[in-house]
């Protein structure tokens, strides 16, 4: 989960959407961390909307609620774990990597490796496909029908 | 009267898609000539009809016959003349009336074009694309009917969801409808082929026509929906892993896949049960999305019509559409024969390489999309699955394809040696990481996306200019010599070179804008200003004023660079009384190098206004990059090999078997 959330820092596009002025905080830095996790939770009224681009007063709402946690000092983590906490699993956008999600999260990487086993496999195959030489069996069979 | 008029056209077009479904393949089985020729007349008359029936539906909208319900629920009098032209498909019953012309169409032009294929196959093609049409014909007739009156004649409409009221989405869906419904006809080739038993490069080129058609408006319609969602939503988002944006980027996936296995099966006459499963999963995927948008069983932004009885009944149409296609594959596939083989290292090979990374990345897509009904279903837990997790499972993918790309579409057929067909390449690489190291020691910030996002982007194009080149007789050919032979290539080599070349363009654009975007959110007085980046923003003034059916807020920002005046911009924020729904529009100059983006917000209690700016670079390279890949493929359509003329020239020199 770190390794993903260390990835998402650069992966994350700038921040942009919904935030209101009003809201923002004026510490630079502080109102960075927000934007990011505003892209991370789900607005629970919405149809699959972030917070940071919904504008539902709900989403408003959650958007001060991050501002309020970060300024007393809560990491990252902590501003999830407590929508977590109140809202279960639905409110982040990214589901966890754990319980029946682990399936999802592993679906692509297994998928493309079980692809590439089968391509390999029916290479392997057809290279095979060209004549094979007979088994000592094979070679009685024929002599023996050969014989007459 | 003209609804009764549109309506009997379309019962009739439901009558003639049961004949055309039964009747040729009836006469192809037992061979008999005239109940094959039958196939032809019936899909001309279908689409007649439903041309008559659709035209009958859009004077209604035209006139605003509010006697209609689907005219009352969509339109309204005050509406501009364009929006009430778009609104007769901007609403489920007139969409998928749409939907079935278009596929009528196709199947019409079949016939029109069709001389040169084989009897039976073409009365096969026909009949499975007529099966198509039933089926939707009896969904629009049972449970979506357009043409219902109503009791009581309201004095005017409800008008059409103001978000749909552009431009950009006014031509959105047809060209989307144009891309699923063109995935119906190699769909059709298919299973005609699959029912004879029968593929080889014949039938290839048949396919592979249709294939690049569908894929080129699905290019066209999804950039359309990303740009329209650009600048209509008032922040510059383009894409949001939206189910039903998902919907229709998996058919797009799965047809950039087909368009290239096909020319395995046209060049080489192998893969072809992979080919024929690539284009009924093609298909499927169109009305999976189809059945997405239709039942709104993932409710999204874009679910405008929820309706379970409707999700049912496209269910029952996706579950013996997929359910018989693929049983008839698993009995029939093993008669595909490949008659050639390829080593590991060959075009082959690469193109299989292109497949795998294209489908994969299309089922993470779907996976992705159908994960929360999984998941609750397993689990009973809700959980979302948003653009986050797309972005981690997909991208790996594409930066895969776009290493893979320059060096696969270099290799030659049947056997290669990688180190040979390097040779023009490695100077090709060595630009493109030097550029992107240069980006990354100028950029200020760790950010990994615009480096690497450069590096493949430059790749890409590079490697396009390296294929020329060597197309050319390589960098010491003499000039003259190099043209003739470049004016000599075929077109459908030219369409290679221009997609290819507007995939790294977008890949840029993704990552230029993704990486270099500034922003500026705050409360501005009219008459101040603000710095962002190398701009100056004024706040000149805000008025109040009218359109044709709503209120406007619409202020006049004045951007200056050095003191000189580059731009006047009118971002607006709208308000439709009749839906009670605000809208913004944001206010844009776009350049090659950058877009500046204001859009506007409420005004505070203190009378300031709350306004966001943004300067995106190289966001037009976004859609830049989709018009050349569009491009690219009207160019490789065009080519010789697939014009009537030739194909039917050529059909009389080698009389078929």
């Amino acid at each position: 989960m770190r390794a993903l959330l260390v990835l998402l820092v650069f992966l994350w596009p700038l921040a942009a959407g919904a935030v209101q002025p009003d809201e923002m905080l004026s510490d630079p830095v502080l109102e960075q961390r927000a934007q990011a996790l505003d892209h991370q939770l789900r607005c629970v009224l919405c149809r699959s909307e972030s917070i940071a681009s919904s504008n539902a007063d709900w989403a408003a709402d959650a958007r001060v609620i991050v501002r309020e946690l970060l300024t007393d000092g809560t990491t990252d983590q902590q501003v999830l774990d407590f929508f977590v906490a109140r809202y279960g699993d639905f409110v982040l956008m990214t589901p966890p990597v754990s319980g029946v999600n682990i399936a999802l999260w592993l679906a692509a990487p297994i998928l493309f490796l079980l692809v590439l086993l089968f391509m390999a496999m029916r290479f392997k195959n057809r290279d095979s496909a060209a004549p094979v030489p007979l088994t000592p069996d094979e070679r009685d069979a024929i002599e023996r029908l050969t014989r007459d | 009267m003209t609804a009764e008029f549109g309506h009997y056209a379309l019962v009739l077009a439901f009558m003639v898609a049961i004949l055309q479904t039964v009747i040729p393949l009836v006469g192809a089985h037992r061979g008999w000539r005239n109940w094959m020729a039958f196939a032809n007349s019936a899909a001309q008359v279908q689409f007649v009809l439903l041309t008559m029936s659709f035209a009958a539906l859009m004077w209604a909208f035209i006139t605003s016959d509010f006697s209609l319900e689907v005219v009352t629920a969509n339109s309204h009098s005050a509406k501009p003349m364009l929006y009430k032209v778009a609104g007769t498909w901007g609403n489920h019953e007139g969409s998928l009336l749409l939907w079935v012309m278009i596929l009528a169409l196709f199947g019409a032009m079949v016939a029109w074009f069709g001389d040169a294929l084989p009897d039976g196959l073409r009365a096969r093609t026909l009949a499975v694309q007529a099966s198509i049409g039933v089926a939707f014909l009896a969904f629009l007739l049972f449970t979506s009917n357009p043409f219902v009156r109503m009791d009581i004649i309201p004095a005017d409409g409800r008008d059409l969801n103001p978000l749909l009221q552009d431009p950009g989405l006014a031509f959105h869906p047809p060209f989307l409808y144009l891309g699923y419904v063109g995935l119906s006809m190699t769909f059709s080739f298919a299973i005609a082929a699959l029912i004879e038993g029968r593929v080889d490069a014949a039938w290839a080129r048949w396919v592979r026509p249709w294939a690049l058609l569908a894929w080129i408006m699905l290019t066209i319609g999804i950039a359309m929906g990303s740009w329209w969602a650009y600048y209509e939503l008032g922040w510059g988002g383009w894409w949001f892993w939206d189910p039903v944006e998902n919907a229709s980027f998996m058919p797009w996936l799965l047809s950039a896949a087909l368009l290239h296995s096909a020319i395995v099966v046209e060049k080489r006459d192998t893969l072809k049960s992979w080919t024929i499963l690539l284009a009924i999963l093609a298909f499927s995927f169109s009305l999976i999305g189809t059945f997405i948008v239709r039942s709104g069983v993932l409710t999204s932004v874009h679910a405008f019509a929820t309706d379970p009885t409707r999700g049912m009944f496209i269910l029952g149409i996706l579950i013996v559409a997929i359910g018989g296609s693929l049983t008839l594959y698993a009995l029939r596939a093993d008669r595909m024969r490949a008659t050639t083989t390829f080593a590991l290292i060959s075009r082959e090979s690469g193109l299989v390489l292109n497949n795998v990374l294209l489908a994969v990345s299309c089922a993470v897509v779907f996976i992705g999309t159908m994960w929360p009904l999984i998941a609750e279903a397993i689990s009973g837990e809700k959980i979302s699955v948003g653009p986050p997790f797309f972005d981690i499972t997909f991208t790996p993918f594409m930066i895969a394809l776009a290493m893979a790309l320059p060096i696969g579409a270099m290799l030659p057929w049947k056997r290669a040696k990688l180190g040979r067909t390097m040779k023009p390449l490695w100077g090709m690489l060595a630009a493109s990481v030097t550029l992107g190291a240069l980006v990354w020691m100028l950029q200020t910030g760790g950010r990994m996306m615009a480096p690497i996002g450069v590096v493949l982007a430059t790749w890409v194009v590079l490697g396009v200019v390296a294929d020329l080149a060597q197309k050319a007789g390589g960098w010491r050919a003499k000039p003259a010599t190099a043209r003739a032979r470049l004016a000599g290539l075929p077109r459908a080599e030219w369409g290679k070179a221009v997609s290819h070349a507007g995939l790294g363009v977008l890949i840029f654009g993704i990552a230029g804008l993704t990486a270099w975007e500034q922003q500026d959110i705050r409360t501005i007085a009219v008459g101040d200003s603000f710095t962002l980046g190398e701009y100056h923003f004024t706040l000149d003034a805000v008025e109040q004023t009218r359109g044709p059916n709503y209120l406007t807020d619409m202020g006049t920002v004045t951007v200056r660079r050095a003191g000189e005046v580059i731009a006047t911009l009118n971002p607006e924020k709208r308000f439709y009384p009749v839906q009670q729904m605000p809208t913004t529009e944001a206010g844009i100059q776009s350049r090659i190098m950058r877009d500046l983006y204001v859009s506007l917000g409420d005004q505070q209690p203190d009378g300031t206004w709350a306004m966001w700016s943004w300067i995106k670079p190289f966001a037009n390279w976004i859609w830049g990059g989709a018009i050349l890949m569009s491009l690219g493929g009207f160019l490789s359509l065009s080519d010789r090999r697939y014009r009537v003329g030739a194909a039917r020239a050529r059909a009389n020199a080698v009389p078929a078997e």
